[in-house]
This record gives C-alpha cells, structure tokens and sequence, in this order.
C-alpha cells in the first residue's frame, strides 16, 4: 500500500482563479518578466559552452532512472553507510511524520532556535510553521529565503524564492521586519546583502541546531551533498552541534562517480553558472569536527505512489534546478503562488498532483497549466518529457471522472463521433459553413468579435475566424475530382 | 512524386485557401497531389485535452486513409508533431500507426528535405516576419526551413520578429481553459509583431494564426497569413 504526500504541496484553488491576480499585477509581471529572461539568457550561455550537453544530458536521465528502478536497495545501501559513519537514519511515509521527528529531535538537545540551510524538502514538509507550534524559531539564512521569511510570505521560485520582489521592496521589507537594520540603508544591492550578513552572522554563532536538505546522497557512501552560491549554507552545515537533513527518497545516485555529471549539469540549469560558489559534503559524524549530532530524515510524502506510474514517474529525475520555470510563458506571466504548492512552474504542474493524487482537487487543474509549448522539456537537464507528463496526467483526470456528466465530455465525445465517420464529418463541416453564413453577412470580415459561451472564452481576447462558406473539401470536388 | 494532401480540419473548415495554395505549389513544382477524401482530424484536440479513448478511432481513420501513399504533406507543424510524435506513443503496438508517422511532412520539411527546393517561383512583394510555431519548433526541429523557403521569394522583405521562439499562447484547448494567461501571451506576441513594422505575420500552423490574426485584427495593421499561401502567390 502506498501513500499520498501531505503537506505544502496542494493547491487551494483551481489554476486559472489563482492565475487571476498575479495576471492584474503589474509590478509582478515586470518583475518576473525581467528575471526569468536575465537567468534564461545566462543558462543559454553557458549551456552552449558545452559541446558534450546533450551527452552529460542523457547521462543524467540514465542515472536517476537506473536509481528509480532501484530504489529499495539503493536506499538500503545508502542507510547502511550512513550509519556506519555515525549518522542516524529516520524514515518518514509523509510530511505530518517529518516534522514530528524533527520537532522531537530539535526538543531533545534543548534549543528553540535552529538555522536552515535553503531546502525544498523543509518547504514542502510546512517545517517552519510544525516548528514555530513547538515554540522553536526556524531562521531562514539563505538571503531570498530570509526576505521571504521577514515579509511572512511564501517562496515563488524553487531557486529564486523572492524572484516577485525588487530590490526597492526588499529594502522595504528589512526596514519594517529586521530588528538590526541599519538607518538610512539603500536599495544598493550590496548594502541589502551586508545588512542581511550582520543579521545572519549572530545567528550562526548563536544556534546549535541546523536544518539542511540535501541536493544529492550517495548510496555507495552514504554521503550527502549541498549545493549553494551564498556561504550561509556552509555555515549552517559546519558551526552546529546538531545537523538534521532532510532528503527525499528520489535524491540518492548510486556512486560518489556519478556527483561528476550532476555537478555539471545543475549549476549550469539552474543559476546559469559553471560552477556554483560553494558545494558542501559530508559523510555521517566526523570526530571533532563539525555537526557531532548527525540525523538524516528519508522523506517519501508520495514518492513512492508517483513512482508507480510508469509515464508519471520521470518527474522524480527532477533535481530542482529550475530552468523549466525561467523558459515557461505560464510561469513567467503569472508567477510561482499561483501553483498553489512549493513547487511552481511546469514541473510543480506535473509532481504536485502525482505527489498528492487525486483527492487534492484543485491539483488537478495544474497539468492544464500549460500551453504544452515545450521549452520546458528543451532545458530540462534531466529530459523529462514534461509535456507528454502533461497530456498523460490529463488523460488520468479525465478517465478518473468517466461516468458523470459534463459539458466538456459531451462536445469532446459528439467531435469524436462526428469525425469518427469520412461522410458525418463532411456533412458537418458544410453545416458549420453555412451556419457561419449569417455572421459573414453581419461581420463583412472575416472575423466575429463575439461568441456566446464557452467560445466567449475565445472571443474576450480574440476575434474568432469565420468559415468562409466553401470547405476545401467540397472545392476539391467541385474543381478536382 | 505522388504527394497525399492531409488538409487538417481547421484548415478545412475555416482556411482552405492553405489547402489551395499547398496544391499549387507542388503542382507548380511538377507533383501529383492527391486528396484522399476519407480523412478527418488527426486527434490532437481529443489527445491533448485529455481524451486519448475519443483520440483512438480518428488515430486508426488516419492510419487507415494515408497507408497507401508514400508521401503525406500537412501545412500544420503541430498536426504533423501530433502523427509523428504522439501516434506511436498513443498506440505503440500499432503497425500502420508506425508506418504513416514515418511518411508525414510538415509542408517545409517535404519541400527542403524532400524535394530539395528552397525557391518555389513565389513573388510577394511586402514586409513580413515569421512566428515559429512551437510543435515546428521544439518537436519537428523544423529550423529555419520556412523562413529559408519565403527568404527565396522574390520582393519580399523578411524581417526578424523579437523573442521569436515565445509561445503566442494558443495551446489548443488551453486557450479557453486558461483564457486570461493565454490573452496575457498573445498581448505580448502582437506588441511583438507590432514592433516590426511588417504588413504580414507568417507561420506553419492556421490554429495559431487564427489566435493572432484574432488578437491582431483588435489593434489593426498586421495581417496574419499561413506562409503556404506566400509561397503561392506569383
């Protein structure tokens, strides 16, 4: 038996309600209009340096689907290890039993403050606010993470979180939310950084717990893997008595080797760099040096059920770099809260409703957030065909809800009738011309400015095109054959 | 060469003249086009909105109609994309399937590839940019094998639209489910076309066309035209 996830990973709304706002907001769509196009421009660069990418590529892909069909040993393997170098292993089936292990393991050594090393697995767990119910502060150190944390808002990218907001709100935002703000500090990117590293370093040396994710962990090993461009990371991961990781289940490669194609391809896709500034490992406890207190928590939260799905499963490759948000129109126009889950963009449209399954309705609007354009499975740096995913999670709806009525079922099945059969279709296509024919008079174009509903739906951004009265078909006949 | 013509059911219905302007085309270049009478739609409506059970009988009509040719031409990116790329993983153990999605040509494709002929004897003497289509683009690998075809074409002034490879928005069924992103996307791509200062915008796909074309037919000034019809023109 296997379980649905839990936790911030289900939409409340359906997409296009939730799309509305975002699409009204200006500043938003300025905003993310010119960041997405600022890191798509630098990924390409850089991506095109490599001769081998599409190699390194594939060699992605074949290495997480040969950890994907091997999970079960593979993640024995990597417990093994780990706890032969001193580390503690958790397993946790969903969100609800992460942050409970947490919360107790954080209760234990005492502390009501820990630091977090920027994760996606803490993010989608609702870590901080399990945490803040215990009466334990989670301080965020990564500095969009930090800004997102003091604005009481939720990230809006998986690697940019605070890509809604420029650098004149974020001054805003440490002027009203961050106690040891300097008077009179500017909008100057350097001046927003230094006065969130002062703020930070006081907690560095202040907490003894640290919260982490893990960007990759070796089963061969039993080591985990942090890739991060700020330096707080390294901090968290280094200063602490106590270091708890999380880690999905889908985050193991088999051998220490194979970092070597995953350490090229993520920092190129995701911050459009050849390298990133800081990569951190470490392997269980080592004596006098560093975290002594080392617990990891296996994270499944629905893993375990997407990867039963055989067309489904491709998205647990995903290694959240990000680049299919920054190439996606959707994305781009509307932003990352519209998604309704920590992960936004065209690979949240296909993980958050296979993580959730069914039940989480307004999930299942998300796979019909998409235009179906592509240019996500073009960077992705593990090919997950993001659209076939797509129309493959579409088609799992749509059967999933056979058997009750709806409009959009009965004009799909009369089309497919009616094209079923050469002669029925023929004879509707003149129908529809000669029904066109009034329009034609009245509009004297060949276009109609309005239809009624659905097709209203079309006509309040477009006009509609207008038959012209003679199907190729029945000019074919008359002039052909 | 004996060339099927798959006219698709938008271009049918609502733009025969692409049809037309296909046939004289090839027929000027010296091909016998045929049209075989028993094809309807290639399902990629039913396919991508969810429907694979009422995609299946129009998949099977089409394998069944286009068996005996050894050629099928299609002035659709995206209807070509839906036969070669999605047939097979629709219906994977289906031999006839296999086999028309191996013979079916995106109109440039048949011309360039095929034929080898950049220049169609086209005159067209106006200012016009191209918008690739994103199936042409990102699954048919067409390339710039349209623009190089109407580049041969004499008086025409072809000129470079901006972040050209942008999605209009169109998306099939997602035009309508998601209306107001797609209208936030086709905003975009007509302010880009607007910025050409071209009299026509082209493009390999009429679904597309007809949702720029509607867009642009709000703000007046730029036609939308299938490039098929450019190629025609003398």
């Amino acid at each position: 038996m296997t379980g649905y996830g839990t936790g911030q990973i289900a939409a409340a709304q359906p997409f296009p309600a939730a799309a509305k706002p975002a699409l009204a907001d200006q500043q938003l769509r300025a905003n993310l209009g010119r960041a997405t196009r600022t890191i798509r421009d630098k990924r390409a660069r850089v991506v095109g340096e490599l001769p081998d990418w599409q190699a390194l590529r594939a060699a992605g892909a074949a290495l997480k689907d040969d950890v994907l069909a091997r999970l079960p040993e593979l993640l024995e393997q990597f417990e093994a290890a780990a706890i032969a170098a001193g580390a503690t292993v958790h397993w946790a089936r969903d969100a609800r039993e992460a942050c409970a292990i947490i919360t107790e393991l954080v209760r234990e050594t005492g502390a009501d403050e820990v630091v977090k090393v920027k994760s996606m697995a803490t993010q989608e767990i609702g870590l901080n606010d399990a945490l803040a119910a215990a009466g334990i502060t989670a301080v965020e150190t990564d500095l969009a993470e930090l800004i997102v944390q003091l604005a009481d808002d939720t990230p809006s990218h998986i690697l940019v979180p605070a890509i809604h907001y420029n650098r004149g709100q974020i001054r805003d935002i440490f002027k009203r939310e961050m106690g040891d703000a300097p008077a009179g500090l500017t909008d100057q990117p350097a001046a927003l950084a230094e006065a969130a590293r002062l703020h930070l370093r006081r907690r560095f040396l202040a907490s003894r717990v640290a919260i982490s994710g893990a960007n990759f962990a070796v089963a061969e090993t039993g080591t985990l893997v942090v890739v991060e461009s700020e330096g707080n990371g390294r901090m968290c991961l280094t200063l602490p008595e106590t270091l708890i990781s999380v880690v999905g289940i889908e985050k193991l490669v088999p051998t220490f080797a194979d970092l070597e194609v995953f350490l090229q391809l993520l920092p190129r896709s995701s911050t459009g760099e050849r390298m990133n500034p800081y990569t951190s490992m470490w392997t269980g406890v080592t004596p006098g040096d560093g975290p002594q207190q080392v617990h990891i928590v296996l994270l499944d939260n629905g893993r375990t059920a997407t990867l039963a799905d055989q067309v489904g499963r491709q998205a647990l490759r995903c290694i959240r770099c990000s680049a299919c948000l920054n190439v996606c129109p959707v994305y781009e126009r509307v932003g990352g809260h519209a998604y309704g889950s920590v992960y936004p963009g065209p690979i949240g449209a296909i993980l958050s409703p296979q993580l959730t399954g069914p039940a989480a309705t307004a999930n299942r609007t998300l796979p019909y957030a998409s235009s179906l354009c592509g240019a996500c499975y073009d960077v992705c740096p593990v090919a997950i065909n993001i659209p076939e995913v797509l129309v493959h999670l579409r088609q799992a709806g749509v059967d999933a809800k056979r058997g009750r009525p709806s409009a959009e079922r009965a004009a799909m099945r009369t089309l497919g009738w009616v094209m079923r059969r050469p002669r029925r279709y023929a004879a509707a296509l003149r129908a529809a011309g000669v029904a066109a024919a009034p329009l034609r008079l009245v509009a004297r174009r060949r276009t109609v400015r309005r239809l009624p509903w659905p097709l209203s739906k079309w006509t309040k951004h477009r006009d509609a095109p207008l038959p012209p009265g003679r199907t190729f078909r029945e000019w074919w006949a008359r002039e052909r054959s | 060469m004996r060339i099927a013509l798959f006219i698709t059911c938008v271009n049918d219905l609502a733009f025969p003249d692409t049809g037309k302007a296909v046939v004289t085309i090839l027929e000027r270049l010296g091909h016998t086009v045929e049209f075989p009478t028993d094809q309807t739609c290639c399902g990629q409506m039913h396919a991508n909105t969810g429907y694979r059970t009422e995609a299946l009988p129009l998949i099977r009509n089409f394998a069944r109609t286009f068996a005996p040719y050894e050629a099928i031409v299609a002035p659709s990116g995206s209807c070509v994309a839906m036969v070669r790329d999605a047939y097979p993983r629709l219906l994977p153990d289906d031999e006839s399937v296999a086999a028309v999605a191996g013979r079916v040509y995106e109109l440039s494709e048949l011309l360039v590839d095929v034929l080898g002929v950049t220049d169609v004897g086209a005159s067209f003497p106006h200012r016009v940019t191209y918008h690739p289509t994103c199936h042409g683009l990102r699954t048919l690998r067409l390339a710039d094998k349209p623009q190089r075809l109407l580049a041969a074409v004499r008086g025409i002034e072809l000129v470079p639209l901006p972040e050209a490879d942008q999605c209009c928005g169109f998306g099939g069924t997602f035009a309508l489910k998601n209306d107001a992103v797609s209208g936030a996307m086709l905003a975009d791509k007509c302010a880009a076309v607007a910025s050409t200062g071209a009299s026509y915008v082209a493009a390999a796909d009429n679904s597309c066309l007809a949702h720029i074309g509607g867009g642009l037919a709000r703000r007046g000034g730029v036609q939308a035209i299938h490039y098929a019809e450019i190629l025609a023109a003398t």
